[in-house]
């Protein structure tokens, strides 16, 4: 056994060495040591957890089992899972945390004896309250998450699924959610708990569908946050600091994210959130479009300007992860290298689904960190640059976004890639991006579009050198 | 008066949504992906509830209506715990730096 006070010193110790694992992510050098911390603060909580319990029968060896049970599921996956599945593994991960805290919450309602919150029937308010927003907010990170993950699966079209009346349905959800906590909190029914729990499954299903494919790495990031909270609401009702300091971290970690993700797409999370946005208004947008002359070339006309350029810039994007392009573009980089002309990678911050995406995958196929960098840090190059080698990437290029104010992308940061010498676009046809744009770069003088899967075309430019 | 012991888990929650706003900005983007893997990882430390839970059943009925939801959430945190560290750690593993 262990004293209330010690046990919560040790949470204490916990939630610190979490804070010094998300400090470790400042720098790729501090980072391992970081997820190091990351463990020994989880080991810590769950070893002090199970002295606290003293409870050391049958059950616990129960406890033990399921605990490796699942631990290794989660091992498995975490060997096997390509890094270009991480957006569906993450969402995935997601909806797990959310249904765990409605689990707990239901554990907590139906036995609250056992977390000293008054007996069943006559729970403490204050902790109902705490049990029904954990619950709720569980309860929409489920089922939210797992509509992002069929949809970043490819299972379900990441088209925006919108009908009349939607967001007032939503409100009124919504409305009914703070209703139901108010009267289970005056009746203590049980009844109404459930209810509130099945109505927050729907409101999470609701929240999703309507956001496209596009928006993916807000809706990631924001259920990030929503998990967070989740795990705060249920510390509080267990009075545990462990839980309350992580979820606050991972809350405000999530919103940044979603921040991030929404300036680098100069859209307000608010419009994100309502949805509806690409996929929808893709054809009306072409029909008054002239035929414009592009240029198109093969591998070897790529592989010939890139051979007789100084400098090149990669610019990889969601159709690179989608070709598993990475390892090839490497070899093809290597190539470049050693016949002495400068490569530098330029990731733009909502390429990719899910923030980040695209580091990850590069760093996968061997490429040294340092070569990679941010918008700010090397968009000024590009007019330096002879070649922008464009793999994948689209929406995040178009020229539109800085001189049409029509445009629905109108005011969205972008890589400048037309001012480089020349702009090699790998592209497998002309369709528009996500957000149902032409892109203006297709057309200009200095771009070579290469029509070919991103993989197929690497491949053949370092056959061609 | 003595303070409600309510208002100094709100002050903790409260200072570390402050602390977490900090840190993360502190984040290199290129380290986004492990940041949401491993803030995946660390927000299963619902496990300790999930512990409590499924230990109050008696020995007579291990599995009872309010501890197999206790048992369940096990389940489920362990396999974020292991799976969200563990990729973290294989993600990481991965960035390295110009070989001079």
């Amino acid at each position: 056994m262990i004293s209330t006070n010690l046990l919560a010193l040790f949470y204490l110790i916990s939630g610190v060495l979490f804070i010094l694992a998300l400090r470790g992510l400042s720098s790729p050098e501090t980072s391992r040591q970081g997820n190091f911390f990351g463990i020994l603060g989880m080991l810590i909580a769950v070893l002090v957890t199970f002295l606290s319990t003293g409870n050391f029968s049958t059950s616990f060896i129960y406890v033990i089992a399921f605990l490796l049970i699942g631990g290794s599921f989660g091992a498995f996956i975490a060997f096997k899972i390509p890094m270009t599945a991480m957006p569906e593994l993450v969402a995935g991960f997601h909806s797990l945390v959310g249904l765990a805290a409605v689990f707990v919450a239901i554990s907590a309602f139906l036995n609250p004896q056992a977390f000293n919150l008054g007996v069943s029937g006559n729970i403490k308010l204050a902790s109902l309250i705490e049990m029904s927003i954990g619950a709720a907010v569980g309860a929409i990170t489920f089922s939210g998450s797992i509509i992002a993950f069929l949809k970043l699966r490819g299972l379900m079209s990441g088209a925006p699924i919108t009908f009349r009346g939607q967001h007032i349905l939503n409100l009124l959800i919504l409305i009914s959610i703070i209703g139901l906590t108010y009267f289970l909190c005056a009746t203590q029914s049980s009844s109404l708990f459930w209810t509130l729990i099945a109505i927050s499954f729907l409101v999470g299903i609701l929240l999703i569908i309507p956001i496209g494919g596009a928006d993916m790495p807000v809706v990631i990031s924001m259920l990030n946050s929503y998990s967070g909270w989740a795990a705060a609401g249920i510390g509080f009702t267990l009075e545990n600091t462990a839980l309350i300091i992580t979820g606050a971290l991972v809350g405000s970690s999530g919103a940044i994210l979603s921040y991030i993700m929404c300036k680098g797409m100069n859209r307000s999370f608010f419009s994100v959130i309502l949805g509806g946005f690409g996929g929808s208004d893709q054809t009306n947008k072409s029909d008054n479009k002239e035929q414009k002359p592009v240029k198109s070339g093969n591998s070897d006309d790529a592989a010939f300007l890139m051979k007789n350029a100084s400098s090149v810039i990669i610019v990889p994007g969601y159709g690179m992860a989608v070709a598993q392009a990475q390892h090839a573009l490497r070899e093809m980089v290597d190539t470049l290298k050693k016949n002495g002309i400068k490569v530098s990678y330029a990731i733009h911050p909502v390429a990719g689904r899910m923030p980040g995406h695209m580091n990850v995958l590069l760093a996968e196929a061997n490429v040294p960190y340092d070569e990679v960098f941010e918008l700010e840090e090397i968009n000024n190059d590009f007019a330096n640059c002879d070649v922008a080698y464009v793999i994948g990437a689209n929406d995040v290029t178009n020229p539109v976004a800085k001189t049409d104010p029509q445009s629905p992308i109108y005011g969205m940061p972008i890589l400048d890639v037309e001012k480089a010498k020349s702009v090699l676009f790998v592209k497998r046809s002309l369709s528009p991006g996500y957000a149902g744009v032409d892109n203006d770069l297709f057309y200009r003088e200095n771009t070579l579009m290469l029509f070919a899967d991103a993989k197929k075309m690497t491949e053949d430019i370092i056959k061609s050198f | 008066m003595e303070i409600d012991p309510f208002v100094f888990r709100l002050s903790i929650f409260i200072l570390s949504i402050f602390v977490g706003y900090y840190v993360v900005w502190s984040v290199t983007p290129s380290l986004h992906t492990p940041l949401m893997s491993v803030t995946n990882a660390i927000s299963s430390v619902i496990i300790v509830g999930a512990i409590i839970a499924a230990l109050a059943g008696n020995n007579e009925n291990i599995f009872n209506e309010s501890s197999i939801f206790g048992f369940l959430a096990i389940l489920l945190a362990a396999i974020n715990i292991f799976g969200g560290f563990l990729v973290t750690q294989r993600m990481l593993a991965m960035y390295k730096k110009k070989k001079k």
